[in-house]
């Protein structure tokens, strides 16, 4: 992979503030996304992954600049863009494009197809005249399978996943760097889901396009990602490379996540981690670690003191990073020493 | 005699334009305290089978028509008094979203002693009481506190939770659950799933669990219908359903979900697809329902329907060409 990354994101934070009392004034916040940092490098799959509430839906919508951000920086192909004034930002937006989860609401429903794809490159000025617009709507549609005479329907003829594609289309309309998806399959059936998933591995491929996956469904993660970061509470607590994730993972919370989705494999015997409580408020994290209330294996240190992201040993693979203070132990009494991965997920 | 047998239930819906079938002959049984789980994708029917044992479908403009046997009892001859005798009494039912179906001004105590004064005569104090042994038994920490708070007040995983303590505050003989967990989170659903596994070895209820999620069939079922298009394409045993499943769309099914840990044991790199889309339920299917996306279709799929028919001992297809047993190529 190339040496800079494509998109640099360090201490990123975004705290939504709650107004009560009398005067309407701030009377807490939400601490949403608590200073996160990931890179992606160009034609990358980075999945953020967690729980609802974990913030990673925010995280994708602060990269877009959809609100503001609290603190932090955002570096996008060496510009920072984070602090950018908003007529400078615009032509920068073409680079990152966004598919989001709910293809019924994502669409509006008085554009036609054809509308809904030339927006983009219209704003952006990429067509030279309307014969290369023309050509390059019919591109867009026989990139995402859709038959061409689809292009003058509108969006409540057509299936959620061919919505899906459109979204998919009008995505890819300004040429991007970067796509970040979010939840964009888990709307959609079975079925469907896979025909999604091809797609937009295959158009990885095809164009050399960055993508940060944002989802909850892990399985799918693990099937078209190449790196995995996982949230907690506003938080990343582990990022590594698919295999060393879901082979050894070294964050009790990741362990627990991997052991917590059912296989569709009958009668297997595996490891089970069945974590107790609810995710707590992020309203009023908890002090030390985020994890520790709900952590099986926390101890003292643990409720005071938060642990950094730091790289953490893996013979499976370089580049794991975790935030947990059982890589301090001795490897006799870490429970996350050692590749537990097939053992929580019951493969080979 | 089975606990519960469907046999040949059809649940019509009639529309501005035509009529929806959403449920076309579907016949089943649910034993004793087993686990049977209705396994499809959206618009399957699945729900609406659902709704039709407890006869929740507003008549007109459903229709439902068949028989629904529970304990030799045909429930759809039932009067209505006999019905709101039978429901969440001997049959009661989960329903997905635990945000929607519980009564946002009414403490959670109330609603868990509803069906007790109802059912079983209890006093208000007696009904209360049993509502906190109730909140006990699915794992609600503080339930004398918990049984005076309202649902707002508590989160996602405790709501179904309350649910499902709703749900077998009369110990039921029948419990249907509609997509339990669908709206949880991975880690609240691992302790749900947990929690029915635990409540049906001590309650002793069968369940029919409806789903779309094929890692909670295979975590929990004993036996699994899968639904097509209104219609029963497959039923079986679940590992023989897993193992070898007979029908295209089962196949095709299993195909197209993920495993996790695919990366460590370096399997397939595509996930299969099932090309094109369900068939509108409005308009009548001659031949197979799944015809129009089966990979094997011939002519005589597209003019003849199926008939289900045993292909191993307790496993049931409806395709002209699945495999018998000993036939099984590979």
């Amino acid at each position: 992979m190339s040496t800079a990354p494509l998109l640099q994101v360090n201490d990123l934070k975004k705290h939504f503030p709650i107004h009560g009392g009398f005067f309407g004034g701030v009377t807490a916040k939400v601490y949403a996304v608590d200073g996160i940092s990931f890179d992606i490098a160009k034609g990358e799959t980075l999945s953020l992954v967690g729980e609802s509430g974990c913030g990673k839906s925010t995280v994708g919508k602060a990269l877009l600049r959809l609100f503001p951000l609290t603190d932090g920086q955002v570096i996008l192909g060496g510009e920072r863009i984070d602090d950018m004034p908003a007529a400078t930002l615009r032509p920068i937006r073409r680079r990152m494009q966004v598919v989001f989860q709910d293809p019924f609401s994502s669409l509006n429903p008085r554009m036609r197809v054809r509308d809904i794809l030339a927006e983009p490159i219209r704003n952006f000025g990429l067509a030279k005249n309307s014969a290369d617009l023309e050509a390059r709507l019919v591109a867009l549609m026989d990139k995402v399978r859709l038959p061409k005479d689809a292009i003058n329907r509108w969006p409540h003829e057509f299936s959620g996943g061919q919505r899906q594609r459109i979204g998919i289309a009008r995505a890819l309309a300004g040429e991007p760097d970067l796509i970040i998806c979010d939840e964009a399959v888990s709307a959609l059936d079975v079925s469907v889901k896979a025909q999604i998933v091809n797609l937009l591995q295959d158009l990885q491929k095809e164009l050399g396009l960055a993508m940060l996956f944002i989802s909850h469904d892990l399985a799918i993660v693990e099937h078209m990602t190449h790196r995995v970061a996982v949230m907690y509470l506003g938080k990343i607590v582990e990022v590594a490379p698919r295999r060393s994730l879901f082979g050894a993972p070294k964050h009790p919370y990741t362990e627990a996540l991997l052991s917590a989705v059912p296989q569709p494999t009958p009668g297997i015997q595996r490891q089970r981690v069945i974590l107790k409580g609810d995710v707590p408020s992020p309203i009023n994290p908890p002090k030390g670690c985020r994890f520790h209330t709900r952590c099986p294996y926390a101890f003292d240190r643990c409720r005071v003191e938060e642990p950094p992201l730091r790289p953490i040993h893996d013979a499976m693979g370089e580049g794991h990073v975790a935030a947990c203070h059982l890589h301090d132990l001795p490897d006799a009494e870490n429970p996350l020493a050692g590749a537990k991965g097939a053992a929580l997920l019951a493969v080979g | 005699m089975a606990l519960l047998e469907v046999d040949a239930l059809q649940t019509h819906f009639r529309t501005p334009d035509g009529i929806n079938r959403a449920v076309d002959g579907v016949s089943f049984h649910v034993n004793a305290g087993e686990t049977l789980a209705i396994v499809g994708e959206s618009g399957c029917g699945k729900s609406v089978t659902a709704m039709s044992i407890l006869r929740l479908i507003p008549e007109p403009p459903g229709k439902i028509a068949g028989a629904i046997r529970f304990n030799g009892k045909n429930l759809l001859e039932a009067s209505d008094k006999e019905m709101r005798a039978i429901r969440g009494n001997e049959i009661s039912m989960i329903f997905q979203e635990p945000m929607t179906s519980l009564n946002p001004v009414l403490t959670v105590g109330r609603q868990i002693g509803e069906t007790l004064r109802l059912h079983q005569g209890l006093s208000a104090q007696a009904a209360e009481d049993r509502a906190v042994e109730m909140l006990n038994l699915v794992g609600i920490p503080e339930a004398k506190r918990r049984v005076k708070e309202y649902p707002h007040q508590l989160s996602g995983g405790m709501r179904q939770r309350v649910m499902i303590a709703i749900a077998l505050a009369c110990n039921p003989k029948l419990l249907i659950a509609d997509e339990p967990t669908t709206a949880l989170d991975v880690t609240i659903q691992a302790q749900i799933l947990d929690l029915m596994r635990d409540l049906k070895h001590r309650v002793g209820a069968a369940i029919v669990l409806i789903t779309h999620d094929l890692g909670v069939v295979a975590e929990v079922a004993e036996r699994v219908v899968v639904m097509y298009a209104g219609k029963k394409v497959e039923e079986a045993p679940v590992h023989a359903l897993f193992n070898s499943p007979r029908h295209p769309y089962t196949q095709g099914l299993l195909g197209s979900v993920p495993k996790l840990g695919s990366s460590l044991t370096g399997e397939a790199t595509r996930l299969a697809e099932i090309p094109g889309l369900v068939p509108s339920l409005k308009q009548k299917i001659p031949g197979c329902v799944f015809a129009s996306r089966c990979p094997h279709a011939t002519d005589l799929c597209t003019a003849v329907a199926p008939a289900l028919e045993e292909k191993a001992p307790g496993h049931v297809a409806a395709c002209h060409y699945a495999l018998r047993e000993g036939a099984l190529a590979a």
